[in-house]
Protein backbone atom coordinates (compact mmCIF):
# COMPACT_ATOMS: atom_id res chain seq x y z
CA UNK A 1 0.00 0.00 0.00
CA UNK A 2 1.29 3.45 -0.95
CA UNK A 3 0.96 6.70 0.97
CA UNK A 4 -1.89 8.82 -0.44
CA UNK A 5 0.19 11.98 -0.22
CA UNK A 6 3.59 10.89 -1.54
CA UNK A 7 5.19 7.88 -3.33
CA UNK A 8 6.49 6.19 -0.14
CA UNK A 9 5.22 2.95 1.37
CA UNK A 10 2.28 3.45 3.74
CA UNK A 11 2.66 2.44 7.38
CA UNK A 12 -0.93 3.12 8.47
CA UNK A 13 -4.28 2.96 6.74
CA UNK A 14 -6.94 5.29 8.14
CA UNK A 15 -10.29 4.05 6.80
CA UNK A 16 -12.31 6.84 8.51
CA UNK A 17 -10.48 9.36 6.33
CA UNK A 18 -10.22 7.03 3.28
CA UNK A 19 -6.46 7.45 3.37
CA UNK A 20 -3.10 5.88 4.20
CA UNK A 21 0.14 7.55 5.24
CA UNK A 22 3.87 6.87 5.22
CA UNK A 23 5.91 7.69 8.35
CA UNK A 24 6.52 11.32 7.45
CA UNK A 25 2.96 12.05 6.30
CA UNK A 26 1.52 10.26 9.37
CA UNK A 27 3.63 12.50 11.61
CA UNK A 28 2.42 15.58 9.69
CA UNK A 29 -1.18 14.35 9.96
CA UNK A 30 -0.97 13.85 13.75
CA UNK A 31 0.75 17.21 14.32
CA UNK A 32 -1.80 18.88 12.01
CA UNK A 33 -4.78 17.42 13.88
CA UNK A 34 -3.35 18.57 17.22
CA UNK A 35 -2.61 22.05 15.87
CA UNK A 36 -6.12 22.24 14.44
CA UNK A 37 -7.69 21.28 17.79
CA UNK A 38 -5.52 23.76 19.70
CA UNK A 39 -6.35 26.65 17.36
CA UNK A 40 -9.98 25.86 16.46
CA UNK A 41 -10.98 25.27 20.09
CA UNK A 42 -8.84 28.18 21.36
CA UNK A 43 -7.06 25.87 23.82
CA UNK A 44 -3.86 27.93 24.21
CA UNK A 45 -1.28 29.90 22.27
CA UNK A 46 2.49 29.96 22.10
CA UNK A 47 2.47 32.62 24.82
CA UNK A 48 0.95 30.16 27.33
CA UNK A 49 2.74 27.80 29.70
CA UNK A 50 1.09 24.41 29.30
CA UNK A 51 1.22 21.66 31.92
CA UNK A 52 0.82 18.21 30.32
CA UNK A 53 -0.35 15.40 32.61
CA UNK A 54 1.70 12.32 31.67
CA UNK A 55 1.38 8.66 32.59
CA UNK A 56 4.20 7.19 30.49
CA UNK A 57 1.65 5.78 28.03
CA UNK A 58 1.41 6.43 24.28
CA UNK A 59 -1.19 9.21 24.47
CA UNK A 60 0.38 11.52 27.01
CA UNK A 61 3.92 11.09 25.68
CA UNK A 62 2.72 11.67 22.11
CA UNK A 63 0.91 14.82 23.26
CA UNK A 64 4.02 16.10 25.01
CA UNK A 65 6.19 15.26 21.99
CA UNK A 66 3.84 16.90 19.47
CA UNK A 67 3.30 20.09 21.48
CA UNK A 68 7.05 20.40 22.12
CA UNK A 69 7.78 19.82 18.40
CA UNK A 70 5.19 22.45 17.43
CA UNK A 71 6.97 24.99 19.64
CA UNK A 72 4.55 25.27 22.57
CA UNK A 73 5.93 25.90 26.08
CA UNK A 74 5.26 22.61 27.81
CA UNK A 75 6.16 21.02 31.14
CA UNK A 76 5.06 17.61 32.43
CA UNK A 77 3.31 16.38 35.56
CA UNK A 78 3.50 12.75 36.66
CA UNK A 79 1.40 11.46 39.57
CA UNK A 80 3.10 8.39 41.05
CA UNK A 81 0.18 6.23 42.16
CA UNK A 82 2.41 3.64 43.79
CA UNK A 83 1.12 0.66 41.75
CA UNK A 84 4.17 -1.55 42.37
CA UNK A 85 6.55 -2.19 39.48
CA UNK A 86 4.08 -0.78 36.95
CA UNK A 87 4.42 2.70 38.48
CA UNK A 88 8.21 2.34 38.71
CA UNK A 89 8.47 1.42 35.02
CA UNK A 90 6.09 4.15 33.84
CA UNK A 91 7.83 6.80 35.96
CA UNK A 92 11.24 5.78 34.54
CA UNK A 93 9.83 6.20 30.99
CA UNK A 94 8.54 9.69 31.83
CA UNK A 95 11.82 10.74 33.44
CA UNK A 96 13.88 9.53 30.46
CA UNK A 97 11.48 11.17 28.00
CA UNK A 98 11.43 14.61 29.64
CA UNK A 99 15.14 14.59 30.43
CA UNK A 100 16.04 13.81 26.78
CA UNK A 101 14.02 16.85 25.69
CA UNK A 102 15.12 19.16 28.51
CA UNK A 103 11.54 19.55 29.79
CA UNK A 104 10.51 20.39 33.36
CA UNK A 105 8.92 17.43 35.14
CA UNK A 106 6.79 17.78 38.28
CA UNK A 107 6.26 14.55 40.23
CA UNK A 108 3.64 14.00 42.89
CA UNK A 109 4.27 10.90 45.03
CA UNK A 110 1.11 9.42 46.50
CA UNK A 111 2.97 7.25 49.01
CA UNK A 112 4.88 10.26 50.33
CA UNK A 113 2.10 12.82 50.38
CA UNK A 114 -1.03 10.75 51.01
CA UNK A 115 0.82 8.06 52.99
CA UNK A 116 -0.31 5.12 50.83
CA UNK A 117 -0.49 3.93 47.24
CA UNK A 118 -3.74 3.97 45.26
CA UNK A 119 -4.67 0.32 45.94
CA UNK A 120 -4.29 0.69 49.74
CA UNK A 121 -6.19 3.98 49.69
CA UNK A 122 -9.01 2.49 47.62
CA UNK A 123 -9.23 -0.49 50.00
CA UNK A 124 -9.40 1.80 53.02
CA UNK A 125 -12.39 3.65 51.65
CA UNK A 126 -13.97 0.62 49.91
CA UNK A 127 -13.99 2.23 46.48
CA UNK A 128 -12.80 0.76 43.16
CA UNK A 129 -9.15 1.74 42.51
CA UNK A 130 -10.00 3.40 39.15
CA UNK A 131 -12.60 5.65 40.73
CA UNK A 132 -10.29 6.74 43.60
CA UNK A 133 -7.49 7.19 41.05
CA UNK A 134 -9.62 9.57 38.95
CA UNK A 135 -10.47 11.75 41.97
CA UNK A 136 -6.85 11.89 43.13
CA UNK A 137 -5.41 12.66 39.69
CA UNK A 138 -7.97 15.40 38.98
CA UNK A 139 -7.17 17.01 42.34
CA UNK A 140 -3.40 17.06 41.83
CA UNK A 141 -3.56 18.00 38.13
CA UNK A 142 -5.54 21.10 39.05
CA UNK A 143 -3.51 21.83 42.21
CA UNK A 144 -0.11 21.73 40.47
CA UNK A 145 -1.35 23.77 37.48
CA UNK A 146 -2.72 26.50 39.78
CA UNK A 147 0.17 26.46 42.29
CA UNK A 148 2.86 26.76 39.61
CA UNK A 149 0.95 29.30 37.54
CA UNK A 150 0.42 27.28 34.33
CA UNK A 151 -2.26 28.81 32.13
CA UNK A 152 -3.68 25.48 31.07
CA UNK A 153 -3.59 21.77 31.88
CA UNK A 154 -3.55 19.37 28.90
CA UNK A 155 -4.39 15.66 29.08
CA UNK A 156 -3.89 12.92 26.50
CA UNK A 157 -7.56 11.92 26.12
CA UNK A 158 -8.15 10.77 22.55
CA UNK A 159 -11.18 10.20 20.30
CA UNK A 160 -11.64 6.63 21.60
CA UNK A 161 -11.51 7.80 25.24
CA UNK A 162 -14.10 10.50 24.63
CA UNK A 163 -16.40 8.38 22.44
CA UNK A 164 -16.36 5.48 24.92
CA UNK A 165 -17.01 7.81 27.86
CA UNK A 166 -19.88 9.38 25.95
CA UNK A 167 -21.28 5.92 25.18
CA UNK A 168 -21.07 4.98 28.89
CA UNK A 169 -22.85 8.17 29.95
CA UNK A 170 -25.54 7.86 27.28
CA UNK A 171 -26.20 4.18 28.00
CA UNK A 172 -27.08 5.10 31.56
CA UNK A 173 -28.52 8.53 30.64
CA UNK A 174 -26.09 10.27 32.96
CA UNK A 175 -26.86 13.55 31.25
CA UNK A 176 -25.41 15.59 34.13
CA UNK A 177 -21.94 14.49 32.99
CA UNK A 178 -22.39 15.48 29.34
CA UNK A 179 -21.54 19.15 29.89
CA UNK A 180 -18.04 18.13 30.99
CA UNK A 181 -17.40 16.07 27.86
CA UNK A 182 -16.08 18.84 25.64
CA UNK A 183 -12.39 19.17 24.76
CA UNK A 184 -12.10 22.47 26.66
CA UNK A 185 -13.13 23.13 30.26
CA UNK A 186 -12.73 26.82 31.11
CA UNK A 187 -10.95 28.30 34.13
CA UNK A 188 -14.38 29.40 35.22
CA UNK A 189 -13.67 30.29 38.86
CA UNK A 190 -10.63 31.17 40.97
CA UNK A 191 -8.58 28.07 41.73
CA UNK A 192 -9.73 26.18 38.64
CA UNK A 193 -7.17 25.67 35.86
CA UNK A 194 -8.36 25.59 32.26
CA UNK A 195 -8.31 21.97 31.02
CA UNK A 196 -7.91 20.85 27.41
CA UNK A 197 -7.75 17.61 25.39
CA UNK A 198 -5.75 18.36 22.21
CA UNK A 199 -5.83 14.71 21.01
CA UNK A 200 -9.63 14.51 20.76
CA UNK A 201 -9.49 14.48 16.94
CA UNK A 202 -7.19 11.43 16.84
CA UNK A 203 -8.04 7.74 17.28
CA UNK A 204 -5.79 5.86 19.66
CA UNK A 205 -4.51 3.63 16.87
CA UNK A 206 -3.25 6.72 15.01
CA UNK A 207 -1.56 7.97 18.19
CA UNK A 208 0.05 4.58 18.87
CA UNK A 209 1.30 4.52 15.26
CA UNK A 210 2.81 8.01 15.70
CA UNK A 211 4.57 6.79 18.87
CA UNK A 212 5.97 3.73 17.06
CA UNK A 213 7.21 5.51 13.92
CA UNK A 214 8.76 8.31 15.97
CA UNK A 215 10.32 5.76 18.34
CA UNK A 216 8.75 7.18 21.50
CA UNK A 217 9.65 4.87 24.38
CA UNK A 218 6.26 4.50 26.08
CA UNK A 219 4.92 1.89 28.49
CA UNK A 220 3.01 -0.64 26.40
CA UNK A 221 1.63 -2.70 29.28
CA UNK A 222 -1.80 -1.75 30.59
CA UNK A 223 -2.31 -0.51 34.16
CA UNK A 224 -3.02 -3.70 36.19
CA UNK A 225 -6.02 -1.98 37.77
CA UNK A 226 -7.66 -1.44 34.37
CA UNK A 227 -8.24 -5.15 33.72
CA UNK A 228 -11.96 -5.61 33.18
CA UNK A 229 -12.62 -1.83 33.23
CA UNK A 230 -15.95 -0.82 31.64
CA UNK A 231 -14.15 1.69 29.40
CA UNK A 232 -12.30 -1.16 27.68
CA UNK A 233 -15.59 -2.90 26.96
CA UNK A 234 -17.08 0.29 25.49
CA UNK A 235 -13.96 0.81 23.38
CA UNK A 236 -14.19 -2.75 22.10
CA UNK A 237 -17.85 -2.26 21.14
CA UNK A 238 -17.01 0.99 19.32
CA UNK A 239 -14.10 -0.70 17.52
CA UNK A 240 -16.48 -3.40 16.25
CA UNK A 241 -18.83 -0.74 14.94
CA UNK A 242 -15.87 1.16 13.44
CA UNK A 243 -14.69 -2.00 11.61
CA UNK A 244 -18.12 -2.39 9.98
CA UNK A 245 -18.65 1.31 9.38
CA UNK A 246 -15.49 3.48 9.41
CA UNK A 247 -16.09 6.93 10.85
CA UNK A 248 -18.61 5.80 13.48
CA UNK A 249 -16.54 6.96 16.46
CA UNK A 250 -15.90 10.44 15.12
CA UNK A 251 -19.50 10.83 13.94
CA UNK A 252 -20.68 9.87 17.44
CA UNK A 253 -18.36 12.16 19.43
CA UNK A 254 -17.90 15.06 17.04
CA UNK A 255 -21.63 14.95 16.27
CA UNK A 256 -22.32 15.26 19.99
CA UNK A 257 -19.98 18.28 20.23
CA UNK A 258 -21.63 19.97 17.22
CA UNK A 259 -25.10 19.40 18.67
CA UNK A 260 -24.00 20.76 22.03
CA UNK A 261 -22.55 23.87 20.40
CA UNK A 262 -25.67 24.43 18.30
CA UNK A 263 -27.96 24.14 21.32
CA UNK A 264 -26.10 26.93 23.11
CA UNK A 265 -27.76 27.59 26.45
CA UNK A 266 -25.88 28.41 29.60
CA UNK A 267 -22.10 28.23 29.13
CA UNK A 268 -20.00 25.96 31.25
CA UNK A 269 -18.36 28.99 32.87
CA UNK A 270 -21.80 30.31 33.88
CA UNK A 271 -22.87 26.93 35.27
CA UNK A 272 -19.62 26.60 37.22
CA UNK A 273 -19.86 30.11 38.64
CA UNK A 274 -23.37 29.34 39.85
CA UNK A 275 -22.46 26.00 41.43
CA UNK A 276 -18.84 26.05 42.59
CA UNK A 277 -17.31 27.36 45.81
CA UNK A 278 -13.95 26.75 47.52
CA UNK A 279 -13.58 23.50 49.47
CA UNK A 280 -13.37 24.29 53.20
CA UNK A 281 -10.38 21.96 53.57
CA UNK A 282 -8.16 22.54 50.51
CA UNK A 283 -9.67 25.58 48.79
CA UNK A 284 -10.12 23.90 45.39
CA UNK A 285 -13.48 24.58 43.70
CA UNK A 286 -16.25 22.10 44.49
CA UNK A 287 -20.04 21.87 44.39
CA UNK A 288 -20.18 20.70 48.03
CA UNK A 289 -18.76 22.11 51.24
CA UNK A 290 -15.83 19.66 51.10
CA UNK A 291 -14.44 18.38 47.79
CA UNK A 292 -14.43 14.68 46.85
CA UNK A 293 -10.68 14.41 47.31
CA UNK A 294 -10.72 15.81 50.85
CA UNK A 295 -13.77 13.67 51.78
CA UNK A 296 -11.96 10.61 50.48
CA UNK A 297 -8.74 11.38 52.35
CA UNK A 298 -10.64 12.12 55.59
CA UNK A 299 -12.39 8.75 55.27
CA UNK A 300 -9.08 6.95 54.62
CA UNK A 301 -7.47 8.57 57.68
CA UNK A 302 -10.49 7.79 59.88
CA UNK A 303 -10.51 4.13 58.76
CA UNK A 304 -6.80 3.76 59.37
CA UNK A 305 -6.92 5.32 62.86
CA UNK A 306 -7.29 2.72 65.66
CA UNK B 1 6.65 -17.00 11.83
CA UNK B 2 6.97 -15.96 15.48
CA UNK B 3 4.15 -13.71 16.59
CA UNK B 4 4.39 -11.87 19.90
CA UNK B 5 1.05 -11.05 21.51
CA UNK B 6 0.23 -8.97 24.59
CA UNK B 7 -2.33 -9.09 27.41
CA UNK B 8 -1.26 -11.71 28.36
CA UNK B 9 2.22 -11.67 26.86
CA UNK B 10 2.81 -14.82 24.77
CA UNK B 11 4.46 -15.97 21.56
CA UNK B 12 2.73 -18.13 18.97
CA UNK B 13 3.98 -19.85 15.79
CA UNK B 14 1.96 -19.13 12.66
CA UNK B 15 2.66 -20.60 9.23
CA UNK B 16 3.81 -18.01 6.66
CA UNK B 17 3.65 -16.46 4.16
CA UNK B 18 0.48 -14.69 5.10
CA UNK B 19 -1.12 -11.30 4.60
CA UNK B 20 -1.48 -9.13 7.72
CA UNK B 21 -5.22 -9.07 7.20
CA UNK B 22 -5.38 -12.88 7.22
CA UNK B 23 -3.14 -13.12 10.28
CA UNK B 24 -5.44 -10.82 12.24
CA UNK B 25 -8.50 -12.74 11.09
CA UNK B 26 -6.89 -16.03 12.13
CA UNK B 27 -6.08 -14.61 15.57
CA UNK B 28 -9.60 -13.10 15.80
CA UNK B 29 -8.21 -9.58 16.35
CA UNK B 30 -9.84 -6.34 15.22
CA UNK B 31 -7.51 -4.26 12.99
CA UNK B 32 -8.77 -1.11 14.73
CA UNK B 33 -7.52 -2.38 18.12
CA UNK B 34 -3.93 -3.32 17.23
CA UNK B 35 -0.77 -2.35 15.36
CA UNK B 36 1.26 -4.98 13.53
CA UNK B 37 5.02 -4.42 13.78
CA UNK B 38 7.70 -6.30 11.80
CA UNK B 39 11.11 -5.67 13.38
CA UNK B 40 10.55 -2.03 14.27
CA UNK B 41 8.45 -1.14 11.21
CA UNK B 42 4.68 -0.85 11.03
CA UNK B 43 3.01 -2.94 8.33
CA UNK B 44 -0.39 -2.44 6.70
CA UNK B 45 -3.16 -5.01 6.13
CA UNK B 46 -2.09 -5.87 2.57
CA UNK B 47 1.57 -6.54 3.49
CA UNK B 48 2.73 -10.14 3.21
CA UNK B 49 4.51 -11.57 6.24
CA UNK B 50 7.18 -14.18 5.59
CA UNK B 51 7.83 -17.41 7.49
CA UNK B 52 11.11 -16.03 8.90
CA UNK B 53 9.57 -12.76 10.17
CA UNK B 54 9.33 -11.77 13.82
CA UNK B 55 6.06 -9.99 14.35
CA UNK B 56 4.70 -8.05 17.29
CA UNK B 57 0.99 -7.42 17.60
CA UNK B 58 0.66 -4.44 19.88
CA UNK B 59 -2.72 -3.50 21.37
CA UNK B 60 -3.59 0.19 21.19
CA UNK B 61 -6.42 0.29 23.73
CA UNK B 62 -5.80 1.76 27.15
CA UNK B 63 -8.10 2.02 30.16
CA UNK B 64 -8.62 5.76 29.67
Amino acid sequence: MRCRKCPHKAVLEIPRHHTAFCKRCLTEFVCGQVERAVKHDKMFTKADRVLVAVSGGKDSLTLLDVLHTLGYHVAALYVDLGIGDYSKRSKAKVEAFTSARGLVLHVHELKEDEGAGINDLANLISRPACSACGTIKRHHFNRVAVEYGYSVLATGHNLDDEASRLLGNVLRWQTEYLDKQGPVLPASVDGFAKKVKPLYRLAEREIAAYAVVNKLDYIVEECPNAVGAKMLLYKDVLNRLEAESPGTKQAFYWGFLAKQEAEGGRTMAESDQAMLRPCVACGQPTTAETCNYCKMMARAIATKAP
Amino acid sequence: MKVLLCHPSREVDIMGPKRVKELLRELKLLPEAVLVIRGDELVTEDDILRQEDHIEIRPVMSGG
